[in-house]
């Protein structure tokens, strides 16, 4: 029983290597705050303005913060895997989505968890159209995904400035408070249950359906796919719509935690993070295999990054840099020469294992 | 006779996780000598050379070249290239945009100012030396790829080599140009240039070369020289078994007129293949014949949809149905096995167990995943009755050899269960067994019911096979033979036009 366990352990890290990366990262990260300062790990149990005990410390934060990044990244690692490419609209897609959000509340009268509802599914139907036209640029006319997204890119936030007629309104409700930090008697940010929910979504999804092996399939060889009856530019629109439902979850979670829909900065520059999260989770930006949790963690490992920069007291305008280093770090640590040159050494450390073995024999 | 040698490899031995390549294989090369390097596929041929050439290390033995009084140790292709070792590849690894003289010269400049005029000079004597009809200007791309090959190794004799690796130089050329790459192998030889010769097929063999070293499963079965070893023994030690099993193999069957037809297409057509009339009885073997560029591929890409369909009328099991593309084939019951499998077939990355459920699983739909634990089944199943080498089920499947990966499509199409089975050569690139135990198969289908369409370049392989050969020239069908009209000479000279190529 043990020995089979230790197998599986042992295939878990032969078959998901790709996830050492961004573990090893997170893990760094930690062990460095843990020896910087031991108190940040502490969470605590504080109570806030409503009188609800919530949960506070930094593992919280990164979790917590990381929320946007981390959905974003889901979405962006099926439209990598299936086209080749990456979506560099997320972020302005993610404002369209949020001022669609804000406008149908502000139009709505008084702020009802229905109201709220119907305008979250409205924001998500005008994110999927947006990815549907990113996705037939993609699909149905062979562009390459980062140009046919440069046009969204472009023009997003214009479209999400004209969308509540250039103004930044805000939308103070409990019920938006609760979307975007507590949910009263919820000690755990409901950011952090949303990206759940969103984890259960794709993990049923994968479940149910064949989704994840047609997307790897259209990734890795097209010819072969339409040749096997996949309906290739239909995954690929697939993809991208996933991702526009992606956008708009983080968007709406954006606007939640502030209460107020700022087009110009809302999410700004997250498809960088975003890409930069599928990559460090060791999937290739030239599509075909591809492991959610990889970016997942990639998200994670980068907000971990952020907060550590901060609590750190590194001033604002600095961060940028030192997260430059350790990117740095994590891509050439992920890089195809690092990686043979590791596969080298476990190979030999093996090798002396088995004649070890052979000459106890 | 001991200066002659000027290559040995001792013992060479090589594992990879999971499967032992090479073991204990020794391989020696005379000075003016083509020595050929034959075994099936996953014999160890390609693995010898990568180790050769410092592509692999190796995990013991020794090799030894002329000039070095100890063994040496080959880390690279560079350091391969520096000990006089060179290789062509069969895929042409030069820069199809540049001229025949930067490909000569490129990469191997010494100083950093390049006098273009006299590498051109340079570059024209040496072509002319060796009467390759390439002019120095000329741009690459735009020679005949016989030619090009011919300019790669040029390159790899200018810079001084004394060992020249051709891993199967001739599978792209026709008899001409591979006429014309003997003529360039004998004059190196004359030259003192001593060389490998890997290739798949026969007549060549016993054309060119001198020697012969036969590896199978990794293991040297050992060295001869050709004119002393016939060549179906050669084939017996090649696959390890005294074999009349090829000739063995026969269609027995005539086409009785009583069967029922499965599928028939009135003037089916497709943006690549002209109007054209077909039909295929349960149960039959049947193939379309003609030379490359003839239209058989074609037409049956049109069958089963994988072209844009134009027009045309099909029927199967007497019902009309339309077919206009792969899924609509699939659902009614063909499945079709491409020509190019590298292009068109395997999902290099995925594991081998993916590949095989591929078909049946886009024929369940989105919403009904295959259960892993019935996937892991089937591959197993189908890796076993196919007889597929590979590490597991979990292997990516383009790690494994070009006959196994031919078979993991072969099983993705035999899981579905069709009832007409399409096979673009099936058997290309593969060694004698494989060719043998795929035809076999195919035999054995048709004898369960199910129709079989079959197409290989070798026309002994479908004569051997089918009941009725259809038989194509520029794009129409000019002929069906069957019965006694089933031989080598008939379908010559209903090809004919074109039919000089052929001795």
């Amino acid at each position: 029983m043990t020995m089979n366990k230790k197998i599986t352990t042992k295939n878990f890290f032969t078959n998901n290597s790709q996830l050492l990366v961004p573990l090893i990262a997170i893990l760094l990260l930690l062990i460095f705050n843990l020896i910087r300062d031991p108190s940040f790990f502490s969470i605590g149990v504080a109570t806030n303005n409503n009188g609800d005990p919530v949960l506070q410390g930094n593992l919280i934060s990164i979790l917590n913060g990381a929320s946007e990044l981390v959905v974003i990244s889901m979405g962006m690692t099926l439209v990598t895997a299936a086209s080749g490419g990456q979506d560099i609209s997320v972020g302005a897609l993610a404002a369209i989505a949020g001022s669609v959000f804000v406008k149908v509340i502000k139009s709505g009268g008084t702020i009802s968890p229905a109201l709220v509802l119907g305008a979250f599914l409205l924001c998500s139907l005008v994110a999927m159209i947006f990815g549907c036209f990113n996705g037939m640029l993609v699909s149905a006319f062979g562009i390459q995904p980062m140009i046919a997204t440069l046009i969204l890119f472009t023009c997003g936030r214009s479209i999400a400035y004209w969308i509540n007629g250039g103004a930044t309104p805000t939308v103070s409700s409990p019920i938006i408070t609760a979307v975007g930090s507590f949910i009263p008697g919820v000690p755990v940010p409901t950011p952090i249950l949303i990206v759940i929910l969103m984890a259960i979504f794709f993990g049923l999804l994968f479940r149910f359906t064949t989704l994840n092996l047609y997307i790897q399939t259209v990734g890795i060889n097209q010819n072969a796919s339409r040749l096997n009856g996949i309906h290739v530019a239909g995954i690929k629109l697939l993809a991208f719509i996933l991702l526009g439902l992606c956008c708009a979850v983080a968007g709406v979670i954006g606007v939640s935690r502030l209460s107020l829909i700022n087009h110009e900065t809302i999410l700004l520059n997250i498809e960088m993070d975003a890409i930069l999260a599928v990559a460090i989770g060791g999937n290739n930006l030239g599509g075909g295999k591809f492991k959610m949790l990889g970016s997942v963690l990639g998200a994670y490992a980068i907000q971990a990054l952020t907060i550590t920069l901060y609590a750190m007291k590194v001033p604002s305008t600095d961060v940028k840099a030192y997260k430059a280093i350790v990117i740095v770090l994590l891509v050439v640590l992920g890089s195809p020469v690092v990686k043979e040159a590791m596969a080298r050494i476990r190979r030999k450390l093996r090798g002396r294992r088995s004649t070890a073995l052979a000459k106890e024999v | 006779m001991k200066d002659d040698i000027i290559l040995t490899m001792r013992g060479i031995c090589k594992s990879f996780p999971g499967v032992r390549a090479l073991n204990n294989v020794d391989f020696t090369l005379r000075r003016g000598k083509i020595h050929a390097l034959m075994g099936e596929n996953g014999a160890g041929k390609s693995t010898l050379i990568k180790v050769l050439t410092g592509v692999y290390s190796m995990d013991g033995g020794e090799i030894r070249i002329e000039g070095h009084d100890s063994p040496i140790i080959i880390r690279s292709p560079q350091e391969a290239q520096n000990y006089g070792i060179s290789t062509v590849y069969q895929e042409i690894s030069l820069c199809p945009n540049l001229t025949v003289a930067e490909n000569l010269y490129i990469g191997r400049d010494t100083s950093s100012t390049v006098d273009w005029k006299t590498r051109e000079k340079k570059a024209g004597e040496l072509l002319e030396g060796l009467g390759i009809p390439a002019r120095p200007r000329q741009q690459l791309g735009s020679i005949s790829l016989a030619v090009q090959q011919m300019v790669a190794i040029a390159r790899a004799v200018d810079t001084d080599c004394k060992v020249l690796i051709l891993d199967e130089p001739t599978s792209s050329l026709d008899d001409n140009e591979v006429e014309m790459l003997f003529r360039l192998m004998r004059d190196l030889k004359t030259r003192g240039v001593g060389i490998v010769f890997v290739t798949h097929f026969l007549e060549q063999v016993y054309e060119v070369s001198d020697q012969i070293t036969v590896l199978r499963n990794g293991e040297l079965v050992g060295e001869y020289e050709v004119d002393k070893l016939p060549q179906v023994e050669l084939v017996s030690k090649m696959i390890g078994k005294t074999l009349d099993e090829l000739s063995t193999i026969k269609n027995k069957k005539a086409p009785s007129g009583e069967a029922e037809v499965l599928y028939e297409a009135e003037e089916l057509s497709s943006t690549e293949s002209k109007k054209f009339d077909f039909h295929i009885d349960k149960g039959e073997v049947n193939g379309f014949t003609g030379l490359l560029g003839s239209g058989r591929s074609e037409s049956v890409r049109a069958i089963f949809g994988a072209d844009q369909v134009t027009g045309g009328i099909i029927r199967i099991h007497g019902k009309k149905v339309q077919i206009t593309k792969p899924i609509d084939a699939m659902k009614n019951g063909i499945g079709y096995l491409p020509e190019d499998r590298k292009r068109d077939g395997i999902i290099a990355d995925l594991s081998v167990r993916d590949n095989i459920i591929l078909a049946l699983q886009v024929l369940r739909g989105m919403g009904h995943p295959i259960s892993r634990q019935n996937a892991d089944a089937f591959a197993d199943e189908y890796i076993k009755a196919l007889n597929i080498k590979t590490a597991s089920r979990e292997t990516p499947v383009g790690s494994l050899s070009g006959g196994n990966q031919q078979k993991v499509i072969l099983a993705r199409w035999l899981l579905t269960h069709p009832e007409y089975l399409i096979l673009d050569e099936p058997t290309r690139g593969i060694d004698v067994g494989t060719k043998a135990e795929i035809q076999r198969l195919v035999l054995k289908l048709a004898e369960e019911g199910v129709s079989v369409t079959f197409i290989s370049s070798e026309i002994e392989e479908m004569l051997r096979t089918c009941s009725r050969l259809i038989v194509m020239r520029d794009r129409n069908i000019v002929g069906e033979l069957t019965g006694a009209d089933l031989t080598q000479e008939r379908v010559m000279s209903t090809i004919v036009g074109r039919g000089d190529d052929h001795e």
